[in-house]
Order: structure tokens, then sequence, then C-alpha cells
């Protein structure tokens, strides 16, 4: 392909990425409206950021999401790499098989589905034990761990093809248990697969807004759920003052991410060059 | 020793699988038990009998869907080559622009367009301070299919840029060497090689436009319910969970169909997507 | 053993006695036991005083006040509410639905019987709102707004004084009307304007009823909510039917707008606090409803929701800024024809949510949909038959 880039790739580059951030934009600039409208701009203030911290609901919401997202994306991201260690061992064609079908199915289907399946099992499993009020936090930490689990797995699965088989057999040669020849020589290996596939899983935690609809109880409500029903009323600008810190924070987290993972880069290629 | 450790690996994947089995397939069969049963749990076929009457509004979304889809990728394309072809800090630069906004939330996303499409919204408040008359751009067809397009673009935009960039540049040239105009390197070398990333695409704009709720609601008006809603509706105000769960059961088969039929368009044996 | 339970018995009168001395003492019980618990409440949106605009938030007094932690979520509509209460999922403490919801609550004895000695305060509210055809007997209900539904319009988008529910269905405003998203509403609209009960149980009448607001379909622009509130205070739409109380709501934003009750006739209703009968912190409900009750409190909850009082001290405070507010409280020659909603029997509720479904899906025309799909489709065909047809060519040579 030829390096230089002409005005049309240029203007369509642009226009992509004002299609993109426009409407986030509009976002931005009416959290800093002075008046109640969201479509008429009458004056610079602070006052919806103000109002948006001294709002109980809305900071609970967010405790809620990050504590959902922790527990659920350490659970999936533990389970789904024993998963697919073992996915990777079996030699049994159709075991393996069958299971990434599973495995795929939570990517694959609609994720209203996805979450009106599991409403209806908790629901239905609560009702066989009389039970009322059985969607809460476990039953959402359940539904997130399952639909992180697929990309965890599909993370850590290509890391593994990657890594030399012979190096455990080596380490257990050279004496280690199977255990240790797994957490000292395997783990690293696939390391950089285990932690992309932890921030995926965490991510579409804090993201997850339909399947969280469906599942989430009276004291679970998710930041995105408090958004819903934020939406379903009257809307004050503090909404959007509350994306556009969402926005910033975004923001931060994923230069943060570039620049380690450029740092990263740079100090692997450096080690690599002294080891040769 | 081998023995032992084949073992251990073999019960790290049995966590999974039990978790699987009663989290994934569980629950699926709990859509279908509910699908053809009524409420006191008998067994019925009248909410399959009932899924005809919504005929309509099943075609509906998967046209929309598929519109957004084409849109998406026709829109997607032209991008992921220009990246493909950037320097690498420029690549990184403009991959975390494009899945800034995949991260943020869709729902304000959505909100957003809502503020600048109503009657008295940004485009409208422009269109008549140039003395024009305004356009009904909210409530629409067009302004869900524009909901649809601008939420899951990254999501087609990121697959086919990872395949071009992986794609091996040599054959790009060889082609070239060999004689080939521009057009025709690009026809029979570079599109090619990037369908699985364009399966991959299609699937993941093509299955959240089919099954959403929220744009139609905030976009949609009256003419455009779609199916995603009339399942949503049974669950959370409607409280026929029984027709809720054949409607879904029924949208899930023929999702299942139509990536069955996308996959045709990969090389049979490359399995972009696996179903 | 026979100790055990002789002291257990001498600790419960204890504590029953002493209970007795601070009430009598102070007319108030110790609720002490109840802080650090949490208490779930789930109301309509928009429907108390949360500290905007430096009013009270009465949530956060309460939990001031009582050490109770309240968990505060919102629902749409009554049916949205049932929804959650009856499939089982969530559990409750204290709920406001409408009349004709609690009575369907009643009869399906999802809610617990209250204990009045708990809500003191209940003594404030209007004798004509109690004993109500919902709750007979006075066991299950603390009153807390009345109001009627009425005709919003914008009078910069509309020609003319509104006075009949007719404006709904006028061909001019194609594309600017709002509808109710809820089914006993938009259904009340149309069989006041047919002159029907709003509680018939004859189906031919709701055969009727639908296929009036089936033709009003293609001129509504979308079913709403609250959702109505931004749109009719920026101007989106020009007309929607609503309650009374969120016109002068949506009145102090946008001054352009008016409001009528119809001639035909509107819909009376009255929302009441109640208990679930699963709720797990009844005793803080009962705290939660009484602490409604209180005077300062039903003052900031009146002035903040528009809605008309049930509540006698609020009627007659100083602070209440709607006080005779023609809207709320209209004189007896001013007031219209009102009915009130029952719970229909189950064969009719069935038949209405089918026809409200189908009224959803009414408006999808789907010409285009049938086009663009048949072309799709044939197109993939044609490429399959292609490909398949390059690969046997290609078989063929090798």
């Amino acid at each position: 392909m030829t390096k230089k880039t002409s005005i049309g790739s240029k203007l369509y580059t642009a226009l992509v990425f004002i299609f993109l951030y426009a409407p986030i934009a509009v976002l931005i600039i009416f959290s800093f409206n002075s008046g109640k409208s969201t479509s008429v701009f009458e004056g610079f203030s602070l006052y919806w950021y103000k109002e948006l911290f001294n709002d109980a609901a809305t900071l609970t919401a967010f405790k809620n999401s990050m504590i959902v997202a922790v527990v659920s994306s350490v659970i999936s991201t533990v389970m789904g790499t024993a998963a697919a260690t073992a996915i990777f061992g079996y030699k049994n064609k159709l075991l393996k098989s069958s299971i990434m079908t599973v495995t795929n199915i939570p990517m694959m289907n609609p994720e209203i589905v996805t979450g009106i399946s599991m409403m209806l099992l908790f629901v239905f499993v609560g009702s066989l034990f009389g039970q009322t009020g059985t969607l809460g936090f476990a039953t959402l930490i359940i539904a997130h761990t399952t639909f992180e689990l697929p990309y965890v797995i599909l993370n850590v699965l290509p890391k593994l093809r990657q890594t030399d088989p012979h190096l455990a057999e080596a380490a257990q040669d050279l004496g280690c248990t199977p255990f240790q020849a797994f957490f000292k020589v395997v783990l690293p290996a696939i390391m950089p697969g285990i932690i992309s596939g932890l921030m995926m899983a965490f991510t579409l935690s804090v993201d997850d807004f339909i399947i969280s609809y469906f599942v989430s109880g009276t004291d679970s409500q998710t930041l995105p759920i408090r958004i819903f029903s934020m939406t379903k009323r009257r809307v004050t600008p503090d909404m959007y003052a509350l994306s556009t810190l969402i926005f910033l924070a975004i923001l931060v987290l994923l230069i943060v991410s570039n620049v380690v993972s450029a740092h990263g880069d740079k100090k692997l290629s450096k080690k690599g060059g002294a080891k040769k | 020793m081998n023995k032992k450790s084949s073992l251990m690996t073999k019960l790290a994947g049995a966590p999974y699988i039990v978790w699987a089995a009663l989290f994934i397939i569980v629950p699926l069969c709990m859509v279908a038990y509910y699908a053809f049963t009524d409420t006191t749990g008998a067994f019925t076929l009248s909410n399959m009998a009932d899924i005809g009457k919504y005929a309509d509004t099943f075609i509906l979304s998967i046209w929309l869907g598929l519109l957004a889809t084409v849109i998406c990728l026709v829109i997607a394309y032209p991008l992921a080559y220009i990246m493909a072809g950037k320097g690498p800090e420029k690549q990184s630069t403009m991959t975390m622009l494009i899945m800034l906004p995949m991260w943020m939330n869709f729902l304000l996303r959505t909100y957003s367009w809502m503020t600048i499409l109503e009657d008295n919204g940004l485009i409208n408040t422009l269109i008549t301070s140039l003395g024009l008359e305004p356009l009904q751009l909210i409530n629409t067809r067009g302004a869900v299919v524009l909901g649809m397009v601008y939420n899951f673009l990254p999501y087609m935009i990121l697959p086919i840029y990872t395949v071009m960039l992986k794609s091996d540049r040599s054959l790009v040239e060889a082609a070239q060497d060999l004689g080939g105009n521009k057009l025709d390197v690009f026809k029979n070398v570079t599109v090619p090689l990037s369908v699985p990333g364009i399966v991959s695409g299609f699937t993941m704009v093509f299955v959240p436009s089919v099954s959403t709720f929220y744009i139609s609601q905030k976009l949609g008006g009256t003419g455009t319910i779609l199916i995603g809603d009339i399942i949503e509706t049974q669950f959370q105000t409607a409280n026929n969970f029984n027709l809720g769960a054949s409607l879904s059961f029924v949208l899930m088969i023929l999702i299942f169909i139509c990536l069955a039929v996308m996959n045709r368009f990969s090389d049979d044996d490359d399995g972009g997507v696996i179903i | 053993m026979m100790k055990r339970l002789l002291s257990l018995i001498c600790v419960c009168f204890i504590l029953l006695s002493s209970f007795c001395v601070v009430a009598c003492a102070e007319g108030e019980k110790d609720y002490s036991h109840l802080e650090g618990t949490t208490l779930n409440v789930y109301n309509w949106g928009e429907y108390i005083s949360d500290g905007a605009d430096d009013t009270m938030d009465v949530n956060k007094e309460f939990e001031k006040r009582y050490g109770i932690t309240v968990n505060y979520t919102n629902y749409e509509s009554n049916e949205n509410m049932y929804n959650k209460l009856k499939s089982g999922g969530a559990n409750y403490d204290v709920i406001i639905p409408s009349d004709y919801m609690i009575a369907k609550l009643v009869e399906e004895e999802m809610l617990a019987e209250l204990d009045f000695s708990n809500i003191p305060n209940y003594k404030y509210i209007l004798d004509k709102y109690k004993n109500l055809y919902y709750d007979p007997e006075n066991k299950y209900t603390v009153p807390y707004t009345v109001g009627m539904v009425g005709l919003i319009y914008n009078t910069t988008m509309v020609d003319g004084e509104i006075d009949s529910w007719n404006a709904l269905w006028d061909e001019q405003y194609k594309g600017k009307i709002l509808m109710f998203n809820n089914p006993r509403d938009a259904f009340g609209v149309a069989q006041f304007l047919l002159g029907q009960s709003i509680n018939t149980t004859d189906l031919k009448e709701w055969d009727l009823a639908i296929e009036k607001l089936k033709e009003q379909n293609p001129l509504v622009s979308s079913y709403v909510m609250d959702e109505v509130f931004n749109k009719m205070e920026n101007g989106d739409a020009a007309l929607a039917p609503y309650y009374a109380g969120d016109f002068l709501t949506m009145y102090d934003v946008n001054p352009d707008l008016a409001f009528c009750y119809p001639k035909e006739g509107v819909n009376f209703f009255v929302d009441a606090m109640c208990v679930p009968k699963n709720a797990e912190n009844k005793e803080a409900a009962e705290l939660y409803i009484n602490f409604m009750c209180e005077e300062d409190v039903a003052v900031a909850n009146a002035n903040y929701v528009c809605y008309a009082s049930p509540h006698t001290l609020v009627l007659e405070s100083e602070d209440y800024d709607l006080k005779g507010d023609p809207i709320l409280y209209p004189d007896e020659s001013e007031m219209p024809k009102t009915q009130i909603f029952e719970n229909l029997d189950y064969d009719t509720q069935q038949y209405m949510s089918m026809l409200w479904n189908e009224l959803k899906i009414e408006g999808n025309s789907n010409i285009d949909a049938y086009i663009g799909l048949s072309v799709s489709l044939a197109l993939v065909v044609i490429y399959l038959i292609y490909k398949f047809a390059k690969k046997k060519k290609r078989e063929r040579y090798y």
C-alpha cells in the first residue's frame, strides 16, 4: 500500500470521526448548561456536577457497578483460565468442539435472550423454594460471570496455542510438580491473554445494561440501570454530567493502558534482545 | 507423571463445564419450557400459535437490522482499509478513538441522538435558523437505523481492521508485481482476505441490532416497534412470560439461521464464527 | 426450659410495658431497633420531593432521622410495578399504586394489612378519601395523592382553546400527538370519547375502543409515560393527555402550555401507599408511611409533585404553594365529569392486554421491509449459486 494518503481518505476518516463524536460532544457541552433544558444552552455552570454528587442513588449505583464488575470479572478470569487450559489439553475432539459451541452461545445469542433466560431460571428456582426476591447481587454476579466467561476463554486460548507445550514437560522433567509447572511456566507465558481477558470482562460488566436489566433486583441497581431509569423520567443535565465523567474516565483508562502496553512492548523487546 | 498432569488439566475444566451447563444450557431450556407452557405450567402450543401475529414485527426487525449492518459495512470497510495503511503510532491512536465511544454506555449515546433529532433539537434549530422548514427526523425508521449504525459501527470497524492488519502484506505486493492493477488487487486479494473480519463484524452488528429495544423506543415512535420491544414489554410490564419466552425462542432460532447463512460466505472450512 | 420460657415472657412483658410508657409519654414509639436496616421503596418517577432546587430531600431526611437506609427505585406505570411484584424477582417494602391496581393486589392477596397504630398520622387524611371501593375497610392503604387526567397542549402549536379529547384525533396535529404508554389510561381516553364506561366488561365495547385507538395510531408520534415532560417542555409535541399535577410542573418550565379537562369526562384516581405481603421490613415501611404523612414532609411532597393532596394539614398549610389551585381543586361548578378505574375481571384484563399488544404493532407498515428482505434474500441465493457453480467448475479442472 502506498504511504501517501490522499485528501479523500483523510476527509473520509475525519467525517467518520465527526459522526462518532458529535453526539458525545453534545452531551459534554450540555452538561455545563446552567439551565434545566437539554436543548437550549443558557450559560456555563458546574451546577449539574454538584447535583450529581449529591445524588445518592447514582453514587450507590456506581458502587454496585464496581462491586459486580470486580467480583464477576475475577471469578470469570480464574474459572475461564482454568477452563481454557483444560480445553486446550482435551484430546477428545467431540468434547472439545461441543464445549466450544456452548462457549459461543452467550456471544452469538442476542443479549435480551440471554437476559430473560437467566431471569426465568432464577425466578423459576426461586418459586420452587417458595422464595420471592430471588433477584439481587448474587444473580447479577452469576449472569455477568456467565457472559464474560467466553471472552476470557477466547483471550487465553490463542496464548496457550502460542506457548511451547514442551516447556511444561521440561519443567516437570526437571522436578517440578504439575502444579508448579503450570504456575511457574505456563501461567507467565499466557499472562498477557489473562490480563486482556480480565480487562475485557471488567469493561463488559461495567457497560452491560440489557442482561442486568432483567436479572437485577431492588438492592442491586447498577449504573446503566440507573441511567435507564433516568432517561425514563424527566431528563435534566445531571445525566449529561454523568456521561461526561464516564467519558473522561474511559479516556484516561485507555490512554494509560495504551502507554503501559507501549512501554511494556519496548521493555519486552529490550529484554528479548538482551537474551539473544 | 504425565497421566497425573493430564488428569489435573481435565479437572480444571470441570467447574466451567458445570457452570456452563447450569447457566447457559439450563436457562435456554427454561426459555423453551416457558414457551411451551401456560401460566399454570401445563403444556400448550397457544403461545407459539400467537407468534403468527408478530410475523410483521419479526420481518421489520430483521430488515432494519440488516440495513443497519450493511450501512455499517459500507462505512467501516474503507475506514478499516485506510487505518491498516497507516503507521503504527497513528494506528494505535485511531483504534483508541474508535474504542472510546464503544465503551461509553449505549443508553447515553442513544439518548444524545434523541436530543439532536427532536423536532426542536439541534439539527432542526439549525435548519429553522437558516429560514428553512423543520424536518421530521425523530420517530422515523431512518432514525432507528441511524441509532443502530451509530451504536454498533465500532464493532464492524475493529474486526475488519484487525483481519486486514494480520493478513500478509506480501500477498498484495505479489499480486501487484504480477501485474494486477489496483482494482484487481483490491477485488481479488484484499477483499477475500478480509472476509473473516466481515463475518465477525456482521455478527457483532446484526445480532444486537435485530434484538434492540432501547433504540427503537427512544428514536422510533409508533411506527417502529421491534421484536425486542415486544419481548421487553412481556417481561417488564405485561407479565406474560410465556408469550415473551416463545418470542425469544423464535428470535433466537431466526438469528442462528441468519448467522448460519452468513457463515456460508466465508470459506467453509475456515469457520470464522462457530455455531 | 420452663425457666427460659418464663424469662422470655418476662422480657416480653417488660419490653411491651416500656413501649407503652414511651408511647404514652411522648406519643412516639421507639424505633431504634430498626436502625441500620434497609427499606425498599418503589414509587413512580418524579413522585417525591428529592432535594432539587433546595426542596426537602424526603428520603435523606428519613434516613437521617431513623438511621434506616432508603433504597428508592422507580417504576413507569402500575402495570410495570405489578409485573415486578408478581414475577417474584424482587421484594419491596413500600409501593404507591393507583386505585384499580390496589384492588387487583388485594384480590390476589398480595398486600399486607397495615398496623395503623404505627401510622398515627393517618388521622390527617381527608375522610372522603378513606374507605374507598378498593379498600372498603381501610386495612391496606394510606392515600398519598389524588388527581385527574387532563389534556395538555402547547398554545403556540394548537389553534384556539381545546375542550375535547377529539383534539387527539385531529389530522392537522399528525406527528405532534403523544399518548399514554399504559393500557388503562390509553383505553380510558378512547372510552370517554365513545361515551363508554371505562370499566366496561363488554368485550364488544373494548373492540370499539381499540378501533378508535388504531385510528389514532398513525397520528401519534410516540407512546410515552414520563418522557412526556421533556417532550412537552421543549415543544417537541403539541398535545398530550397526562396527569393534571404534572402539567403544573411542565408549566413552570414552559408557560406556552395550557391545560383542560375534556368535556367527555376524565379519570379520577387515588394513589395510595401500601405494603406488599412479602415485605421484609414491614415496621420500617409503616414508619415511612407515617413519615410521609407528617405535615412538613407532606407539604414538601405536595409542592414538588404538584398533585392534589388528600392531607388536611397540607390543604391548610401556609407553606403550600398550590393552595386552591383551580386545576387541582376546581370549584363544584367547574368540576369535570369523572369516572374512577375499577379492577377488571381476569378475562377482560387478558382481552385488554391482547388488544394493547395489537395496537403497538399496528403502525408497522411493512412494504419496505418485505421488498428489502426479498431483494437481499435473492442476492444471497444468487451469490451462493454463483459460488457453488464456481466450485464445481474448479473441481472439473483438477
